[in-house]
């Protein structure tokens, strides 16, 4: 019998992809929430829990897009270049601040990502 | 293309600091900045978050902020997941399914709010 932690992880992972598919929303914006929500995780092991899940999902979900011919590589190096810095002085930043801060900050972009939904 | 890097720079620090792809600002990136169509930037995003969650996770680890086991579980039923939104993105109505979620994530949104200004401060 799995335990009541390995079913709620199923149940955030499971969720976050639904979404993802039904929206195109990315996985980050449900599994973040929950894991702090309904598993306890404190905010910065949620937001790096997530970061890695979400490494396996680019992955599988870019190599699907690939084999149809949708991915323009040149492109994406061109944005993902800076991003990979930005993600270095994100995560440095998070460092930086409070856990509180960080849950105002994601709500925050739970509220505009809902606003896009809403005004499609 | 200046508009691109920017973008993408805002991106990555929007991922690392609230651990998401960061999607949401990579797909206007692509289509306003470097003009791709919807479909083709949505592909190219998830070309691009694949780096920046490598790193970002990366550094999260030399921090001790990753359960590696939870995420690999996460990651692989959010595939599955995945699949069934698709099939359900295209059996019931878009319209309702988008107010739906929205109101649900607002939902969520209320309650990190409320759990972040009714609690103590812990140590970090």
């Amino acid at each position: 019998m799995p335990s009541r932690r390995t079913l709620t992880l199923a149940a955030i992972g499971t969720l976050a992809g639904l979404f993802s598919g039904l929206f195109g929303v990315g996985g980050g914006i449900v599994m973040v929430p929950l894991l702090v929500l309904w598993l306890g995780y404190g905010e910065r092991e949620a937001t790096g829990t997530s970061l890695a899940a979400i490494v396996i999902i680019a992955s599988v979900a870019a190599a699907i897009h690939g084999a149809y011919g949708n991915l323009h590589v040149g492109d994406g190096i061109l944005v993902g270049i800076p991003a990979v810095a930005g993600v270095v002085l994100g995560t440095e930043l998070q460092q930086r601040i409070s856990t509180k801060a960080i849950s105002l900050i994601f709500a925050a972009l739970l509220v505009v990502v809902a606003g896009d939904l809403l005004l499609r | 293309m200046i508009e691109a890097v920017l973008i993408g720079l805002a991106a990555g620090i929007v991922a690392g600091l609230l651990g998401v792809g960061g999607g949401t600002l990579f797909v206007p990136a692509l289509t306003i900045g470097i003009g791709l169509s919807q479909l083709d930037a949505e592909a190219t995003s998830l070309l691009a978050i694949v780096p920046v969650a490598l790193v970002g996770s990366w550094r999260q680890r030399v921090y001790g902020n990753v359960d590696l086991q939870a995420a690999v579980a996460l990651g692989v039923l959010a595939l599955a997941g995945a699949a069934g939104g698709v099939v359900i993105a295209n059996a019931v109505p878009e319209r309702a399914l988008e107010v739906g979620f929205a109101a649900l994530i607002l939902f969520v949104a209320g309650r990190l709010v409320w759990r972040a200004l009714r609690e103590q401060p812990r140590p970090s």
